[in-house]
């Protein structure tokens, strides 16, 4: 089975924030709401001083606390690139998938369902990219199956230095971040 | 210099998760407290004292009965999208403390009418006159009231320890993320309840014992709260801030004051002279104790859902 990810060049990430738009219109996230947001994080005094901007949205890992709490299996991961997403149909928003998600990726929407990133999967299904990888001005953003060492996602991982966010948390997230 | 912007801003997430609010601690609490009740009015049962004819075991489960619908009121207030709360009855998720919560209710509510039928209250018997047959009958078989006893005691210990667990779980926020939770709002839950029974006991006897029980289960609260604290503070950096937002952060002053102070110590100061037959029993101490396990369970949800990771790089 395929293991979609995604791979996110800090180097070229400006935080212009076409991707937190275009998955805001792609997806009809409500106004005032975020699937995906821009993080910048400093470092240092002047003039030694580093900087990383990155895209953030849900990691789709692949130890999920948001599905393993679900007390109805309205969290479950897809069966196309374990991809993890919410059924509208069976959430009764109760809103432990969003406590238990470290990243704070998920949100209610007022509909009254989990609500996160999809990967774009009703895209990828059709052979597409995510929207906000087909818009990023920079090419910073990459997708693919993380599990075909032929991938253009896997051999950018086998050839740059990354990292995931909160490795800690032990999610092992499938968003990876070049540095 | 050390600095994370983010352009997110989620309703109930960002700047920090608030996402549960009052009904989730009011739920945990009257979960906890009705948990007691049933390990209290089991233990009654079992040990043969429902035999005094003013044995407060008669009016515990009715009261249970009334307080845990007020918490799944509270519960089912908190969903989002309330119209599909039969959902949860569709299915069983092994791996979720929510999913074993809700079908641990059903047994509850079974259990607690069966201790109800062994003496109905007066103005249930006056409206169905069969309920005291059904009464007679039970009260024949000394044996069927014991095990009546023990289920209660079983079922209150598992929902005492679900209220727990369904926060424990949560590897996503540190200060919860500890296992010895459970036995923290197993024991105050117990400390409520025993405290609740002190105050509605009508025999001497009874609300004497249970006057040194709560004692007994402030006392083990407040060495729990240091085993807590001790594995919070000697693990990971998220673990020990999380501690500190008990012992010295932003949730020091109501941990302090209203939940180890004015719900544990004073009250157990109070008790202790009063078991002794320095001063008498009023309602002052148990009403502390049971407010003080309110603000316990505010406390830890709320700062529970402060506490955090640290998504850093640098």
């Amino acid at each position: 089975m395929a293991r979609y990810g995604m791979v996110i060049d800090t180097k070229k990430c400006v935080g212009c924030q076409d991707c937190v738009i275009t998955c805001k219109t792609e997806n009809n996230v409500p106004e005032g709401y975020d699937r995906d947001w821009i993080v910048t994080e400093s470092y240092g005094k002047f003039p030694d001083i580093q900087l990383e901007i990155r895209t953030e949205r849900c990691n789709h890992c692949s130890n999920t606390p948001c599905v393993s709490c679900c007390p109805t299996g309205a969290s479950h991961i897809h069966d196309v690139g374990g991809v993890v997403l919410v059924d509208h149909d069976l959430c009764i928003g109760c809103k432990a998938c969003v406590e238990a998600c470290p990243y704070d990726a998920r949100f209610i929407n007022p509909a009254g369902y989990a609500d996160k990133c999809t990967f774009c999967i009703h895209r990828v299904e059709k052979g597409l990219n995510p929207a906000c990888v087909e818009v990023c001005p920079t090419y910073c953003m990459h997708f693919g199956d993380l599990d075909d060492p032929n991938s253009e996602v896997s051999k950018l991982l086998q050839s740059r230095k990354h990292h995931v966010n909160l490795p800690d948390a032990g999610t092992q997230p499938n968003i990876f971040y070049l540095i | 210099m050390h600095e994370i912007f983010t352009t997110r801003n989620n309703p109930h997430v960002d700047p920090f998760m608030a996402m549960w609010e009052w009904q989730i601690p009011v739920y945990l609490f009257l979960g906890g407290m009705v948990a007691g009740m049933m390990i209290i009015s089991g233990y009654f049962l079992f040990s043969g004292r429902h035999k005094e004819s003013n044995c407060s075991c008669f009016s515990i489960p009715l009261t249970s009965i009334v307080l845990l619908s007020v918490g799944m009121f509270a519960l089912f207030l908190d969903l989002a999208y309330k119209i599909h709360v039969w959902r949860l009855y569709t299915t069983f998720q092994f791996k979720s403390p929510m999913s074993w919560g809700s079908w641990i209710l059903l047994l509850v509510y079974p259990a607690l009418i069966a201790n109800i039928l062994i003496r109905p209250p007066q103005w249930a018997l006056s409206r169905v006159p069969k309920l005291s047959d059904i009464a007679g009958k039970i009260q024949q078989h000394p044996m069927l009231v014991k095990n009546i006893g023990i289920l209660n005691m079983i079922f209150g210990l598992m929902l005492g320890a679900y209220t727990g667990v369904l926060l424990s779980t949560m590897g996503s926020r540190p200060l919860w993320n500890t296992s010895i939770l459970w036995v923290l709002f197993l024991v105050s839950g117990l400390s409520a309840a025993a405290a609740f029974v002190h105050l509605i006991a009508k025999n001497k006897a009874e609300s004497e014992l249970l006057a040194k029980a709560d004692n007994g289960f402030l006392v083990v609260e407040l060495f729990v709260f240091v085993m807590m604290f001790l594995g919070l503070l000697s693990s990971a950096k998220p673990h020990i801030e999380a501690a500190n937002l008990l012992l010295n952060g932003a949730y020091a002053p109501a941990f302090w004051v209203f939940v180890i102070g004015l719900g544990i110590i004073i009250p157990l100061i109070i008790q202790l002279l009063a078991v002794n037959h320095k001063i008498k029993h009023t309602a002052i101490a148990p009403i502390m104790v049971i407010v003080g396990g309110l603000i316990l369970r505010f406390v830890i949800v709320s700062a529970g859902q402060y506490s955090h990771w640290f998504n850093t790089h640098f």
